[in-house]
C-alpha cells in the first residue's frame, strides 16, 4: 500500500500540485471552433443538396457570423501563448503528428474561406450593405462562380476542424482522461450540434427551426451516446482511466457534468426538442440556448479535468 | 551514442544537492526547477520502504513532447538529448501538456523549459551538473551505446525500474532497486 508521496524542491508555476497550463482561452477557443464548424457544415450541406431557399439561414445568415466567431477563438489562442511574440513560428513549419500544427494550418484555410462566404451573403444580415468599390463588387463576382467548390471545401474543412477540437485532447497519452479517441467524434458531435442550436436561434422561419431542431435532437441523441460510451470505456480501461472517471462518477466534478452538462445541457434540450415535434408550444429558443451552454460548459470541464488527471507512479 | 542515467535509489538519500546545482549551473529562475526529489513511502507500518528518487526528464526516445510541438521548438538533439529551441517555442504549452512526468515549465521569459542533461557541460567532456555534484555518487551517467560505460555496466548489473513505461515514451532514467 502507497502510504505517502512527497515531491521536493519542484513547484513549477502552472505545473504543481496540479497542471493547470491551460485555463479559460483554451476551453472556449475549443468551443468556438467547434461552433464554427458546425455552422460551416450544414451551411455546406445544404447548399451542395440545393436546399438554400429552406435553409436560408443556415446558408446565408449563420456563416456570416463565423469569420467573427473564428476571429474571437484565434485571438483566445493567441492570449493562450506564453510565447506571444513568436507565434508566427506556427506557420514557419508544418509538424504532421502535431495536432496544434493541424488546427493551426486548418484555420488558415478555413478562415479566408469563411470570410469569403460571408462576403457572399453579406446582404442577408445586413440588408443595406455596399460594397462602394467596383472592384469589391467584381471579387464578389468572381467567387460566386465557385461557390459549389467553396461548399465542398466548407464540408470537409468543418470536419477536420470539429474532429481537431477533440483530437487536440485526445492526442495526450499522458492526460488518462483524454486519452480516448472517442473524444474526436464526441467534440464533432457536439460542435454540429451548438452550431445547429446556433441557426435555430437565428432563424426566423418556422420550417427551418423545425428540421434544424430535429437535426439537432438526432445529434444530442448520438452524442449521450458517446458520452455513455466514453465513461464504459473508461471504466473498463486500465487503473488511470478509471481513476480519472471517478472524478464525474463521485468525484469533484460529478455535479456539474452530470447536472447542468448532461441534463440541463443534452437531456431537457433533447426532451423538449420531442415536445416541439408533438406539436407542443414551447419556445424556440430555450433549447439552443441550453445546448450552447451545454457545450461551452462541456468543454470547460473536459479541458480542466484533463489536466487534474495523471499516471499514478 | 545515446544519453542516459541511472539513479541509485538505495545510495539516494534525498538530500536536494543535484536540485541546486541545477538551479545554479543553468541559472534557473527563483521558484523553479528542472529537476526534485521523489519520496515515496510504501507499505503498511512497521513495514515501511522508503524510496528516494532525483527526477528529471527522462530524455524519452519515443518522446510525446516532441512529436506533438507544432513548430518544432522541442527536437531531440545529438545523444538523443530533449531540448527546446527558444526562438522557435510559441509557449502553446503543448509539449507540457503531453509530458507524463510534468518535466516542463514554463520560463519566467516565456518559452518552454527543461533538463538538458548540461549539454554544454558535456560538450567540454564533464558530467552534467547534478551528477557531479552527488555527494553519495548514486548518479550515472553517459553513453548507452556504449557497453563499456558507466551507465551501461551499472544497469546491466543492477536491477532497474524506469517510470511509467506502459505510456510508451521509452524514458531513459534507469532507477536502481
Ligand atoms: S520526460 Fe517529458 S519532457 Fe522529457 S522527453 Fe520525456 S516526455 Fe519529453
Ligand atoms: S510550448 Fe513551445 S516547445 Fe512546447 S509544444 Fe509549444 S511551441 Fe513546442
Amino acid at each position: 500500500m502507497r502510504e505517502e508521496l512527497f515531491v521536493s524542491g519542484r513547484s513549477n508555476p502552472l505545473i504543481d500540485p496540479h497542471l493547470e497550463i491551460w485555463e479559460w482561452q483554451i476551453p472556449a477557443y475549443l468551443f468556438l471552433g467547434g461552433l464554427a464548424a458546425g455552422i460551416l457544415f450544414f451551411a455546406g450541406l445544404f447548399y451542395l443538396r440545393g436546399k438554400e431557399e429552406k435553409f436560408s439561414t443556415a446558408v446565408r445568415v449563420a456563416p456570416v457570423f463565423v469569420p467573427v466567431l473564428l476571429a474571437i477563438g484565434l485571438l483566445f489562442l493567441f492570449l493562450d501563448l506564453k510565447h506571444k511574440l513568436y507565434f508566427w513560428r506556427l506557420y514557419t513549419s508544418f509538424s504532421i503528428e502535431s495536432p496544434t500544427s493541424w488546427g493551426a494550418w486548418t484555420l488558415l484555410l478555413i478562415m479566408p474561406l469563411s470570410m469569403i462566404w460571408a462576403a457572399l451573403n453579406i446582404e442577408s444580415v445586413f440588408p443595406r450593405w455596399d460594397w462602394k468599390f467596383q472592384w469589391a463588387k467584381d471579387i464578389i463576382e468572381f467567387f460566386k462562380k465557385y461557390k459549389t467548390e467553396m461548399a465542398w471545401g466548407l464540408v470537409v474543412l468543418s470536419i477536420i476542424l470539429g474532429i481537431y477540437t477533440g483530437i487536440l485532447l485526445s492526442a495526450f497519452n499522458a492526460r488518462p482522461l483524454w486519452n480516448t479517441s472517442i473524444l474526436g467524434p464526441l467534440f464533432l458531435t457536439s460542435g454540429l450540434s451548438t452550431g445547429a442550436a446556433f441557426i435555430v436561434l437565428f432563424s426566423r422561419s418556422k420550417a427551418e427551426r423545425h428540421s434544424m431542431g430535429q437535426i439537432d435532437l438526432m445529434l444530442i441523441t448520438i452524442e449521450i451516446a458517446l458520452i455513455i460510451h466514453m465513461f464504459m470505456g473508461f471504466q473498463a480501461s486500465t487503473q488511470v482511466q478509471i481513476e480519472a472517471a471517478k472524478m464525474f462518477l463521485g468525484g469533484q466534478f460529478t455535479a456539474t457534468f452530470w447536472v447542468f452538462v448532461f441534463s440541463l445541457g443534452l437531456v431537457i434540450p433533447a426532451l423538449l426538442e420531442i415536445l416541439e415535434a408533438k406539436g407542443k408550444k414551447v419556445p424556440y429558443y430555450i433549447a439552443p440556448a441550453l445546448v450552447l451552454f451545454g457545450g461551452l460548459l462541456f468543454r470547460f470541464i473536459m479541458v480542466h479535468a484533463g489536466q487534474l488527471s495523471r499516471w499514478l507512479y | 551514442m545515446r544519453y542516459a542515467m541511472a539513479i541509485d535509489t538505495k545510495k539516494c538519500v534525498g538530500c536536494s544537492d543535484c536540485v541546486v546545482a541545477c538551479q545554479t549551473e543553468n541559472l534557473v529562475p527563483h521558484g523553479y526547477a528542472r529537476d526534485w526529489i521523489v519520496e515515496v513511502t510504501d507499505g503498511t507500518y512497521p513495514q515501511l520502504e522508503l524510496e528516494y528518487r532525483s527526477e528529471r526528464c527522462n530524455h524519452c526516445d519515443n518522446a510525446p513532447c516532441v512529436r506533438c510541438c507544432p513548430t518544432g521548438a522541442s527536437f531531440i538533439s545529438e545523444g538523443g538529448i530533449v531540448k527546446v529551441e527558444h526562438d522557435k517555442c510559441i509557449g502553446c504549452g503543448a509539449c507540457i501538456t503531453a509530458c507524463p512526468y510534468d518535466a516542463r515549465f514554463v520560463h519566467p521569459e516565456g518559452y518552454v523549459d527543461k533538463c538538458t542533461f548540461c549539454d554544454h557541460r558535456l560538450e567540454q567532456g564533464q558530467d552534467p551538473a547534478c551528477v557531479a555534484v552527488c555527494p553519495t555518487k548514486c548518479l550515472y551517467f553517459g553513453d548507452m551505446d556504449d557497453p563499456n560505460s558507466e551507465v551501461s555496466l551499472v544497469v546491466k548489473k543492477r536491477k532497474f525500474k524506469t517510470l511509467i513505461p506502459e505510456a510508451g515514451t521509452e524514458p531513459q532514467l534507469y532507477f536502481l532497486i
